[in-house]
């Protein structure tokens, strides 16, 4: 991996009285994929505003591509791909015709601007739609647009504000799979999520953030190792019933979550364990041995969901 | 050779009023042509049987209200351009502010280009609407031309203060008002359609402070050919308006786009 791309050192957003972001630190190296996962209200989107150079920060510290966002604005906007977190499309205009008056706000020659245009809806598969308004698309073919109109600068790094939010499971996959590809292309990838698969899938690199904070930062295994253990017994139960067990099964696991409807039991040995619950006369609803997951990282440092 | 930052999201301007020209251009002509039919035809042969009148500065009725009917389809067309589309453009439903903001176009561009596309457009329906005049035989001076500078320097008076006002609102009411309250008692009782002296003195001076009166004098002047001593005032009002709108725009555009 290269130099650092970005680089916030006590990096703040305050709106009047309000801060959205409160003083984070964090570094993405060239190359790639990094994420910042938290819940709505995380102060996701603020961060990237400031990172994209369309806000300024309200104090601290921050380089994108080697400048100061809030100085030379016009030069980095010029080397970053945006995907906002609304698509801002023109939804009377053309698929291409939107991608053309982007490419043409960064000056690129009408000649070539055809061209790149014909490449980049090849890439994200919406070359037959071409002529086609916005406004007759799907929700993920949007997206896809807007991911396309992004490039279109050819930038060095791509900002992607929940690239999939509100998407079906096979728009998801096509868009997940087109990321894929960039990275693979060399593109460096900044994206927000709050699901923990998308994190999963895509991060090489990951900041857990709630509140205007970052609650932790690593890979998404090196969250997992360092925060909850390997597996995860759920036991389900009836309404109410789950907290007056927490007690009866606390030593059985390293660690317990206790949820209204469900009790979480942190443990290496998850069989075990299960069959442990059983042979104690306990009887759940339901029982489900799984893999920890970036959801149960986020538990475990906010003793909250991260959908809520 | 690159195009100026400033000017490039009139390649988006210009690409929304493509899909709509022919409607928008037969607007820009049909307007004013039955404006002049009926006020300046139809009305003008009852107000003093079509003859000049000392009342009416010396002209006939047509003469006195199509310089007029230039200025307030000036406004008009500024008035719609600097309300609704501006609202639109900040909203994510359109957003066309919030994709210029991703490139490397500044908010200063993005107000300057706003304002230059809402010129460009009061210029062609001036430039419409002086030939259609010109056909109904109002038109008296080759001073008239100076239409092409009025005109947009009327769209600027209104647009850039609008404009201004149009990006810092959540909900679109208040630019409905703008319409009712606003344009329509200044379209009506600006100088247009009777001159000012028939207005109780006090209603005077509000038409003396907004833009249409003065646009309406410097129209009517260049209509007729006859220059007077006020015609630098007039402009220099509509010049003064216009500056301070664009930079009080600046500032609005700013705090809603930048934060
Ligand atoms: N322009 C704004 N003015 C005032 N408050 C804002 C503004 N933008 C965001 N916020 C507030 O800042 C917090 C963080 O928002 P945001 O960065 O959008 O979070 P996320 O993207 O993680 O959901 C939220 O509480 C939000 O209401
Ligand atoms: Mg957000």
């Amino acid at each position: 991996m290269g130099e650092a791309l970005i680089a916030a050192r006590g990096l703040q957003k305050r709106f009047g009285d309000f801060v959205a972001v409160a003083g984070v630190d964090f570094e993405v190296m060239t190359g790639e994929a990094f994420g910042f996962l938290g819940p709505n209200g995380a102060g996701k989107s603020s961060t990237m505003r400031m990172i994209a150079a369309t806000s300024s920060r309200s104090a601290g510290e921050l380089e994108v591509l080697g400048r100061d966002p809030d100085v030379d604005g016009p030069s980095v906007r010029s080397r970053l791909g945006v995907v906002p977190q609304e698509d801002y499309l023109d939804l009377e205009l053309s698929v291409a015709d939107n991608i053309f008056v982007y490419g043409r706000y960064f000056g690129i020659p009408r000649k070539l601007l055809r061209a790149r245009i014909d490449e980049l809806l090849e890439f994200v598969q919406l070359t037959e739609r071409a002529r086609d308004r916005v406004d007759t698309l799907s929700g993920g073919m949007k997206r896809r647009l807007t991911i396309a109109r992004s490039l279109v600068n050819q930038p060095d790094c791509l900002l992607l504000d929940e690239p999939t939010t509100g998407l079906d499971p096979q728009a998801r996959h096509l868009l997940w799979d087109r990321l894929y590809n960039l990275k693979a292309q060399g593109v460096t990838l900044v994206l927000t999520t709050h699901y923990m698969d998308e994190a999963e899938q895509l991060c090489d690199r990951l900041v857990v953030m709630d509140k205007g904070r970052i609650m932790a930062e690593g890979s998404p295994r090196e969250l997992i190792e360092r925060y909850v253990t390997r597996e995860v017994v759920e036991l389900r139960f009836g309404p109410g019933e789950a907290p007056s067990m927490a007690a009866r099964v606390a030593p059985m696991a390293e660690r317990v979550e206790v949820l209204a409807d469900r009790l979480l039991l942190y443990t290496d040995r998850g069989d075990e364990v299960a069959d442990e619950v059983h042979a104690n006369g306990l009887s759940p609803a339901s029982t489900l041995v799984r893999r920890s997951s970036l959801e149960d990282v986020f538990l475990s440092l906010t003793g909250r969901n991260l959908t809520d | 050779m690159s195009v100026p930052t400033f000017l490039r999201p009139v390649a988006y301007y210009w690409s929304a009023y493509k899909r709509t020209w022919k409607s928008q251009l037969s607007d820009v002509l049909v307007g004013p042509l039955l404006y002049l039919a009926s006020l300046g035809v139809g009305l003008g042969s009852l107000v003093g049987h079509g003859h000049r009148l000392a009342s009416l500065g010396g002209q006939d009725y047509l003469s006195f209200v199509a310089p007029a009917l230039l200025a307030t389809t000036a406004m008009q067309m500024a008035l719609v351009l600097s309300t609704w589309e501006i609202f639109a453009y900040v909203s994510p439903w359109n957003g066309a502010y919030r994709s210029m903001q991703t490139s490397p176009i500044s908010v200063q561009g993005i107000v300057v280009g706003q304002l230059t596309w809402i010129v460009l457009r009061v210029e062609l329906a001036s430039a419409a609407y002086l030939l259609v005049s010109a056909a109904f035989g109002a038109v008296h001076s080759p001073y008239a031309l100076g239409a092409l500078v009025v005109g947009p320097l009327v769209g600027l008076a209104f647009g850039a203060p609008t404009a201004a006002y149009s990006v810092t609102v959540r909900h679109d009411q208040p630019l409905v008002l703008i319409f009712r309250l606003f344009m329509l008692p200044l379209f009506l009782f600006s100088g247009t359609f009777f001159p000012l002296s028939q207005l109780p003195v006090g209603l005077r001076y509000v038409a003396y402070a907004l833009p249409l009166w003065h646009g309406v004098e410097l129209s009517r002047s260049l209509y007729a050919g006859h220059l007077g001593g006020d015609f630098v005032l007039h402009l220099a009002y509509l010049a003064a308006v216009a500056a301070v709108g664009t930079v009080v725009a600046g500032a609005t555009y700013a705090r809603r786009l930048a934060r």
